[in-house]
């Protein structure tokens, strides 16, 4: 096992983070092309199919932001390096989603604007990606330095209610009894309330309170 | 009673299947839909242009084989067809389980070219083929004191996917007014395009109200019943607030989680331009008369 995650770990570390751009940009561009000429799942009615899959891709890189921590403390292995390029690369693909949604789905400003303020599960969406624009303009070293670390990490818990607000927004628009929604949401709500449990395992003297 | 309705398009001017298969490359090929109209007889006014097979039987909620579009087109190959039976029970006067070849027999089978909005606001253009409602309700026997006509969709949990992880509450069961049942609109479809109806749209043999919404156009029914009372329909009891009894095609009662003003006619591409939706999805001057005694917004 040990050897298994230094393996994994140094392996790791030959891999530069902006990988992830560049495969979610191709990824991305692809799929782009395939609902334009029509391919596969796009044949009939690429435009729902590009928006779902750009929003299902987005919350796959949130739920994976939130795996960082957990994942080194239970694995050992080491992601965090990824964490901010897993961050921003979600950040893209949510403006990509709501840009199919604006501009190929609904087709004009004004009638964005009336979903948003009166369809709550578009509210909710709208929220999430609002709350990923502070985090995704503070993702540079610069900004780090600028607010300071503890103010930098304060205001990146904001993933937290992004991620929960992306999970209620697609639970709300499935029609029915469906899976997939409640299983990002159990998972997120999991990998959230993880971060706030007392941790029992962590001895602790007599008197210290709790601490994250 | 066959024969109440005409379409707004007559069978002449139907283009060939095959026109239809190869329309999306004539498309993309900028040659457009004029080329293929100067080639064929003067089209009417108002003309439906139906939508291609491959559209018709690749893009459908059938929530029994799945809830992504493509999963009925995928599973529903599973569903058995052969022998079916039908049960027709309630307030009729010949009630009892009807072979599907006894309880068309003698029926006049016709081409309808409807318009088909569903309630998540895309439509398509469907040239159907069926029976009137109207005269299986008669061949039936239907006794004065009906009011309502419930439909039961067939059940076989290991045939179905989407039964086996609970969906919905099933079987889906539908309904409809006697009146609105006998309705020339009100077919029961056994094909599309002149060939047996495809198992992802609901064979062997479905119910199709043009101007409702399309989740009221129940699939492959197993059972008629005739009653005096409002029959339970599977949307609305999943979700009261969202779907009622009537769910006519209403472009000023919105969906509570999207608009209902303007649909997306499916096979248009990726710039495919919204339209805005007609009220009783273009069928007022045929069905309005039905609902004058009922403010159509209360009652969605």
């Amino acid at each position: 096992m040990l050897r298994m995650k230094d393996r994994i770990n140094s392996a790791l570390r030959r891999v530069p983070a902006w990988t992830l751009y560049i495969v979610f940009a191709i990824w991305a561009a692809w799929e782009f092309w395939k609902a334009l000429t029509g391919v596969g799942p796009y044949a009939v009615e690429p435009i729902n199919v590009l928006e779902r899959e750009y929003g299902e891709m987005a919350l796959k890189l949130l739920v994976a932001g939130l795996l960082v921590t957990p994942v080194r403390q239970w694995f050992g292995v080491n992601l965090v390096k990824f964490r901010r390029a897993i961050g921003v690369t979600a950040f893209f693909l949510v403006l990509a989603h709501f840009l199919v949604f604006a501009i190929l789905d609904v087709q004009s400003l004004e009638r964005v604007w009336t979903e948003i303020v009166k369809r709550p599960y578009v509210t909710v969406g709208m929220l999430s990606f609002v709350g990923l624009i502070p985090l995704a303009l503070t993702s540079n070293n610069w900004s780090v330095r600028k607010i300071g670390a503890a103010t930098w990490r304060k205001l990146h818990k904001l993933t937290y209610p992004v991620a929960v607000f992306a999970a209620i927004h697609y639970l709300w628009l499935a029609k029915g009894f469906q899976i997939e929604p409640l299983v990002y949401t159990a998972i997120i709500v999991g990998l959230i309330g993880w971060r706030y449990w007392p941790k029992r395992a962590v001895p602790t003297p007599a008197k210290a309170p709790l601490s994250n | 009673m066959a024969y109440r309705w005409t379409n707004d398009l007559t069978h002449a001017d139907v283009t060939p299947k095959a026109a239809f298969l190869n329309r999306r490359q004539l498309i993309a090929g900028t040659v457009g839909l004029g080329a293929i109209a100067a080639g064929l007889p003067a089209v009417a006014q108002d003309a439906l242009e139906p939508n291609s097979l491959e559209d018709i039987t690749s893009y459908n909620n059938y929530y029994e084989f799945g809830t992504g579009k493509s999963d009925p087109a995928q599973n529903a190959h599973k569903l058995e067809i052969t022998p079916w039976s039908v049960k027709v029970d309630g307030l009729v006067d010949n009630p009892g389980d009807y072979s599907l070849e006894d309880l068309l027999a003698g029926l006049t089978v016709e081409e309808r070219i409807y318009r088909f909005r569903c309630v998540e606001a895309w439509s398509m253009v469907v040239p159907w083929n069926g029976v009137e409602l109207a005269d299986i309700l008669n061949k039936v026997g239907v006794q004065s004191a009906a009011k309502y006509v419930a439909f039961e969709t067939v059940v076989q949990p290991e045939n179905m996917i989407g039964v086996q992880r609970r969906v919905l509450n099933f079987p889906y069961v539908e309904g409809l007014r006697l009146d609105e049942a006998m309705h020339p609109l009100t077919i029961m479809a056994t094909g599309i395009y002149g060939e047996p109806i495809s198992k992802q749209n609901g064979a062997p043999m479905r119910l199709v109200v043009p101007w409702k919404y399309g989740f009221k156009s129940i699939k492959s029914i197993v059972r008629i019943t005739l009653t005096d009372e409002e029959p339970p329909i599977s949307w609305n009891v999943a979700n009261p607030r969202e779907y009622g009894f009537y769910s006519n095609v209403n472009p000023e009662v919105d969906h509570p989680r999207w608009s209902q003003a303007t649909e997306r006619k499916i096979g248009g591409g990726l710039f495919a331009k919204r339209e805005p939706t007609l009220m009783l999805n273009g069928y007022a001057d045929e069905v309005a008369g039905l609902y004058t005694e009922m403010p159509l917004n209360d009652y969605f």
